[in-house]
């Protein structure tokens, strides 16, 4: 076991026993060329047989399927915002933006996709507030944990949007608008808290560095879904096992591309040795700020963030909380190290035990 | 297996042994796990195809197994399309495959309230039976003046966008002989 | 683009990453607006103007390429003395008749060839055939010979005929008519102009949106002349590109399924003027015209030959006399309303389900409830086949199973992966898909189907002597020995053969007049060049130049860029080094380059052709458009549109605007099927337009295909966009109490339907003509079958088309919008007829076609 095997940079392949790893792969996605078609969710659900998350209208723009859940391994976030720079409808007879709180609680209404404990489905994009303009009063959501959400269960959505931006009065004319599109999916990190918290060896940890499920292991505790700080892993209904993006690790096997990537039509999701994709990323984003958009930026691509970089990062044109990502994600385990001085070598076997307790508890 | 397999086979034990003391990687992986393969590369034939939805024309391949389709996906290989499929697209392997298919031919009596099953050479001979029947109904030799007309206006039909140029072709020429020249498409709407 | 074409638009994403400025023109904002440079929102129905403006900013800045112009295009031919311009008529050209509702055009022509023009009784012919639709592959006949100017001073001149035309479409006009500020407009003007040029050029992309409207054909013309005037044409990175949303549409309509074409763009024969043989081949070649519909005897005998084999003979003019005759109008939208008066007793229903997809979704479903009998043929249970007893007209007492006698028939097709055969993508390629697997349980291809039914249909008519069996009984019918026939074989008839050696054709050129070959559609020979399936070419295309000239086929000859010859310069050099694609190579005595030149070989650019010159020998060194009668790129069309020579600014058929620029308010050519049935919303100068005070348009979801049948039916698309639903602005939300994600209902003259509410301001309010105009959008994908059901925005939409295609406006009409859920049974008619009452349509009233004199105080 390496220093930073629990928390800080580290390759986790090597550090997971594969004396021969390759090298790490992941996915780098691109924001700023999604067209927000959905073919990623689609080819996901296809190669894994996935099933489908209920047929509701979110009224989140044009998404339906409300967020990553056990059903939805992939995720497309539409976010209707104004936007200082753009001036789309400049000199038109407009009033103010449509009202962000309305569609809130239009979003609050849907049905539940059977994903307990797991992802209310308006959270993870928070899509919700997205589809009107969104400047957040208060801190933003925070993620830490297993809050009480809509249902009781799932993080908590603390920020409530504003009506709309600052120095914009209302009713002021709405001159300005962008609708932002973002793949979400699983960010398998570098330190997984939901393979950290899992007792029975279900997740694991692959030679190309993802994370893994194993659904012939799964018991369906449920711990990893507290352990995740994305709030990405979840159970399915019926099924009570959990469900994630597995970065198609039976594809990755044969030396082929996962679905999403795959399909996607502008290679806004690209999929690579994570090396490679992290300088790409870099290049890219300096390229768009040279092109004038300041707003472009690189999540979960930093090794020294609090999960030690995230193996699936994003390039954002905005910042995190606007898609509904937690600006500051941490690994529940970043303490554990500190914790085991005093447990003692001793105590390796009860370590899932531990993890668990220490995830477990709310905040 | 020996109770030596066993036990190199027991989590715990590859966890102690091995290189991955805290039994998040390789000691963790199953059997299952490890015997991963994908379906594409286990099918039994590959089809050079072509997305049925628009008119970008994707290049798609369908992979085979058992006369069964259980891939489909993106031709790299197309200039078109470079291997990449829309959600359309993507879902066309269970376009193909879904049980909501139909596949039984289905008759409705007129006035009947609901379907009945019909089999296939029985509805064959049925339809040419009415399609004769409504041909000499309304067939038209020439007009008042003796113009040529050669046709029936008692025969319609509406579709060939989804089809094959093949098709197509068979369709209107069988149309044409027959008289039927109210044959329309999707090109007019 | 986005929207409905996601994986075509790779190439617009990578054009953007190498430094293409994106403008994305719609009245919504889309998955394509996102990603564009810059967006216009603008008032559906109002593109006219909006191009038109652009080609008043072209010729008033003397923007245009003016080599290119002069070179290639018709700007230099004089027109007729004759002829009056909208601007001179108030919106109609010269030549209208009121009786017909259509031009003669004889005074369109070019000077001195006004004899050459079409009658009105000719035009109104053409319009009931939508005769234009032959166009797709060639121009309509004119003369060689035309008048010049090259100086383009003369006032009678194309390129001032069109200056003086559009000099009304300025700026203010633009924002006036389609809302967009004129700052915004332009930069378009800008853009395009710039970037448009020797170094570089500028391509157009449009798809249905533009097709489906009164004045469609028109809107692309505008298009056309823009991209002809600043160069663009026949070059790489330009075009004017339609974007068609079927998997084979285009090759529907090369070889056509439609009631007005033979395979490849030849006439159906009409009684009167295709009477003879010689009479309808004469049509078509226009003897003394120069291009290569001079040939066109060969094309069509070796259609016959193919259709009828050794029976097609000279003597029986190879078999035309069994060819079955137009009288007119036969269109799909004529059948349907023929279905309702009792008149069609079969209709086959291959793929397509009107009852959601087509216009007028009512009359579509009364029109399937009054026939004999319907097959229906798809892959899924769709809303028109079961329209007897789940259809609308069930819920409010119209209709009941036990009243409608329609038999009919349910029969699986086979999908695309379960036969093999080609689709002609939107790009005219030819792309050959293998077969997968065997169909599953009854399904069965169309090929099957339709090949067992004529040869069942052969049997029982076997030895008949009737006049009119002998056309099915002389056909060849003859398709390999399987149950299912061979597609292979099918397409070797459509390539044809030279039937005395029995040798495929590699290229029309060897199709002869005195049947010794065959050809089921010319435009598609070479498909089997050299006995090769040529469509089944796979060679990756890494590993080819970007043309890809080795991956499918396309028509004509592999050609991938039409009219490429414009690429190069009169004298044949590249117009640049950066824009180089076919060229004249003077050492090999040649044209050479990325594609198949679309020009002869070896006819070098200097060639002149000799005095009295037709056919191919007439075509010069220097005409580019070589299927055009007079070798050019037509800024003006001095004959065979229906409603004009140059486009002009109509009000759609249905509008609260007034037209601003001419007292004519929608196309006075438009075809109208004025029935109690098909109501059509007042638009002024009648009066009660405030009864539909908004307008609304309906298009595709990146989620769902055309009617639904092969997306509502998948669990994968269908969660993705699940509901029925209408997009309004903020504004219109707050104008009418609408609540996000909460029900409206959306009624016009035809019918209400309901929908979910999407608040968005991805929608906005326009000022047009000094008024707030609110426009709504929605999908018109849902109908009653699937996983996901709901009401069919086809419903809301009347029958009005496009004069030369007969294409309806579906993209634009007026409606009103209210909260809440419309009524159900016989409220819902009663709710639609309080509408039409209010709105002035009871019976006796008949929408206006002819609106130039100022109405009089009851607006008739």
């Amino acid at each position: 076991m390496g220093s930073n095997s629990l928390y800080g940079p580290v390759d986790p392949a090597p550090d997971a026993g594969y004396t021969d790893a390759p090298p790490r792969m992941g996915f780098f996605t691109d924001t700023s060329v999604c067209i927000g078609c959905k073919a990623c969710e689609v080819a996901c659900k296809t190669w894994n047989a996935v099933p489908d998350d209920g047929f509701n209208l979110l009224g989140q723009s044009y998404d339906n399927t409300g967020g990553l859940s056990a059903d939805s391994w992939r995720h497309v976030a539409f976010i209707e915002q104004p936007s200082r720079g753009s001036q789309a409808f400049l000199g038109l007879p407009t009033g103010p933006s449509s009202a962000p709180a309305a569609n809130v609680v239009a979003s609050q209404q849907v049905v539940p996709t059977g994903t307990e404990p797991g992802i209310p489905p308006a959270v993870d994009a928070l899509a919700a507030a997205a589809t009107a303009g969104t400047e957040f009063v208060g801190a933003g959501p925070k993620f830490h944990g297993a809050g009480t959400g809509f249902h009781g269960a799932g993080p908590e959505f603390l920020g409530m949007p504003g009506t709309d931006l600052p120095g914009r009065t209302d009713p002021a004319p709405r001159s300005d608008f962008r609708w932002l599109m973002m793949s979400n999916v699983c960010k398998h990190c570098t330190h997984a808290g939901c393979l950290d918290v899992c007792p029975t060896g279900a997740l694991f940890r692959t030679e190309f560095g993802t994370v893994v499920v194993q659904d012939d292991i799964c018991n369906g505790c449920g711990y990893c879904i507290s352990g995740c700080p994305y709030g990405v892993i979840d159970r399915r209904e019926g099924d009570g096992r959990a469900w994630k993006c597995t970065l198609c690790y039976d594809r990755l096997g044969d030396g082929l591309e996962p679905a999403c990537a795959k399909a996607c039509p502008t290679e806004s999701i690209q999929f690579g040795e994570l090396d490679e994709l992290r300088e790409r990323a870099r290049a890219r984003v300096e390229k768009l700020h040279a092109e004038g958009v300041a707003s472009a930026q690189l999540y979960g691509e930093s090794e020294d963030d609090g999960v030690g970089g995230d193996g699936a990062f994003f390039l954002l044109l905005d910042e995190p909380e606007v898609y509904g990502l937690p600006p500051d994600p941490i690994v529940p385990t970043r303490d554990l190290p500190h914790m085991w001085k005093r447990a003692g070598w001793a105590a390796l076997t009860m370590a899932a035990a531990a993890v668990v307790a220490f995830a477990g508890r709310r905040p | 297996m020996g109770v030596k397999t066993w036990i190199e086979g027991w989590p715990v034990y590859r966890q102690l042994t091995g290189t991955d003391p805290l039994g998040r990687g390789a000691a963790a992986q199953s059997r299952k796990s490890k015997e991963l393969t994908a379906r594409t590369e286990t099918a039994d034939r590959v089809a050079k195809s072509v997305c049925p939805y628009c008119a970008v024309g994707c290049g798609q391949r369908i992979f085979v197994k058992d006369e069964k389709v259980v891939q489909i996906e993106g031709d790299p290989d197309s200039p078109v399309s470079r291997g990449r499929l829309c959600p359309k697209g993507s879902a066309s392997l269970s376009l193909v495959n879904s049980e909501r298919r139909q596949q039984k031919v289905l008759y409705r009596r007129p006035y009947g309230k609901d379907w009945e099953e019909l089999d296939l050479p029985t509805a064959m001979e049925m339809i040419a039976d009415r399609v004769l029947a409504a041909r000499d109904a309304t067939w038209q030799d020439a007009d008042e003046h003796g113009t040529a007309l050669n046709r029936t206006l008692g025969i319609s039909s509406l579709g060939g966008a989804t089809l094959d140029n093949e098709e197509n072709y068979l369709i209107k020429k069988l149309f044409t002989a027959m008289g039927a020249i109210q044959i329309e498409n999707q090109a007019r709407i | 683009m986005a929207e409905a074409h996601p994986v075509g638009f790779q190439w617009v994403v990578e054009a953007k990453n190498r430094g293409a400025k994106v403008i994305h023109v719609d009245p919504r904002f889309t998955r394509t607006s996102a990603l564009a440079h810059t967006y216009l929102p603008v008032r559906a129905g109002a593109d006219i103007a909006f191009l038109g403006g652009v080609v008043n900013y072209i010729l008033s800045n003397e923007k245009d390429f003016r080599e290119y112009v002069l070179a290639y295009t018709n700007a230099s031919m004089l027109v007729s003395e004759d002829f009056l311009d909208t601007e001179d008529l108030d919106g109609l050209f010269s030549g209208y008749n009121p009786e017909t509702n259509t031009y003669d055009q004889s005074s369109w022509m070019y000077a001195g060839q006004e004899h050459e023009g079409q009658s009105h009784g000719e035009s109104h012919a053409d319009r009931e055939t939508a005769s234009a639709q032959q166009h797709e592959s060639h121009g309509p006949p004119v003369p060689a010979d035309v008048p010049r100017d090259p100086t383009l001073k003369d006032p009678r001149c194309v390129y001032q005929i069109l200056k003086r035309h559009y000099s009304r479409y300025t700026p203010e006009v633009v924002e006036r008519l389609c809302g967009v500020p004129q700052a915004k407009f332009l930069e378009v003007c800008e853009a395009w102009t710039a970037n448009s040029g020797r170094e570089r050029t500028t391509a157009l992309v449009y798809s249905v949106g533009w097709t489906q409207h009164s004045v469609g054909v028109q809107y692309i013309r505008t298009g056309a002349i823009i991209q002809l005037l600043l160069g663009n044409m026949g070059r790489p990175g330009g075009g004017v590109m339609a974007l068609r949303g079927h998997a084979s549409i285009q090759g529907s309509t090369d070889i056509p399924t439609l009631f007005n074409l033979l395979p490849g763009y030849l006439p159906m024969p009409h009684y009167k003027t295709h009477e003879t043989f010689r009479q309808w081949v004469d049509d078509i070649r226009h003897p003394g015209q120069k291009g290569f519909w001079a040939n066109a005897e060969s094309y069509a005998v070796s259609l016959m030959k193919a259709y009828f084999g050794d029976a097609a003979t000279a003597e029986n003019d190879w078999g035309y006399g069994w060819m079955p005759r137009l009288t007119g109008d036969h269109g799909t939208y004529q059948q349907v309303l023929d279905m309702i008066d009792g008149k069609i007793k079969g209709y086959f229903l291959l793929g397509q389900n009107p009852a959601v997809g087509s216009a007028h979704g009512r009359a579509q479903r009364l029109g399937m409830a009054n026939l004999d009998w319907l097959v229906v043929r798809d892959l899924y249970m769709i809303e028109s086949a079961t329209f007897w007893k789940n259809g609308p007209e069930i819920a409010t007492g119209e209709m009941s199973p036990e009243e409608c006698k329609t038999e009919v028939f349910f029969m699986p097709a086979a999908s695309h992966a379960e036969k093999e055969g080609t689709f002609t993508q939107t790009q005219r390629m030819l792309q050959w898909r293998e077969k997968a697997v065997d169909p599953p349980g009854d399904a069965r291809s169309e090929l099957w189907f339709f090949y067992h039914l004529g040869r069942i249909i052969r049997e029982r008519l076997a030895g008949s002597t009737r006049t009119r069996d002998q056309a099915l009984l002389n056909l060849t019918w003859d398709y390999g020995s399987g149950d299912e026939p061979d597609g292979e074989a099918v397409l070797k008839e459509i390539n044809g053969y030279d039937l005395t050696t029995g040798k495929l054709l590699s290229t029309f050129n060897e199709m002869k007049p005195d049947g010794s070959t065959s050809g089921g559609c010319w435009i598609y020979t070479g498909v089997f060049a050299d006995g090769v399936n040529q469509a089944n070419r796979r060679k990756p295309g890494r590993e080819q130049n970007y043309v890809a000239p080795e991956w499918g086929w396309a028509w004509p000859a592999n050609r991938r860029t039409l009219y490429n010859r414009a690429s190069a310069d009169p004298e044949g050099n590249p117009w640049s080094e950066r824009k180089k694609y076919v060229w004249w190579d003077a050492d090999k005595g040649e044209w050479v380059g990325e594609d198949v030149p679309d020009f002869e070989k070896k006819k070098p650019p200097s060639y002149r052709p000799p005095e009295g010159a037709s056919g191919v020998e007439a075509i010069s060194g220097d005409d580019a458009f070589i299927m055009q009668g007079d070798g050019k790129g037509w800024l003006y069309v001095p004959g065979g549109l229906i409603d004009g020579p140059m486009p002009t600014h109509y009000e759609p058929a249905e509008s609260m605007v007034r037209n601003p620029l001419y007292g004519q308010q929608a196309n006075p050519t438009r075809k109208v099927y004025d029935r109690s049935d098909n109501p059509t919303n007042p638009s002024p100068p009648e009066r009660h337009s405030e009864v539909f005070p908004y307008v609304f348009s309906t298009s595709r979801l990146t989620e769902h295909h055309t009617a639904g049948g092969m997306s509502r039916q998948l669990a994968y698309l269908s969660e993705l966009q699940p509901e029925m639903f209408v997009e309004v602005s903020p504004e219109l939300a707050a104008e009418r109490g609408l609540e996000h994600t909460g029900w409206a209902h959306i009624v016009t003259a035809r019918a209400a339907i309901e929908a979910k509410v999407l608040i968005t301001d991805r929608l906005v309010p326009l000022r047009i003509e000094g008024r707030t105009v609110h426009q709504l959008w929605m999908p018109y994908h849902w109908g009653g079958e699937g996983l996901v059901t709901g009401d069919s925005a086809n419903d809301l939409i009347g029958i009005t088309l496009d004069p030369n295609v007969l294409i309806q406006e579906s993209k634009v009409g007026t409606c009103d919008i209210r909260p809440g859920r419309r009524p159900t049974g016989h409220d819902l008619l009663r709710y639609v007829q309080d509408y039409r009452e209010r709105a002035g349509l009871v019976p006796g009233h008949h929408t206006p076609i002819v609106t130039v004199e100022e109405p009089d105080d009851d607006g008739q």
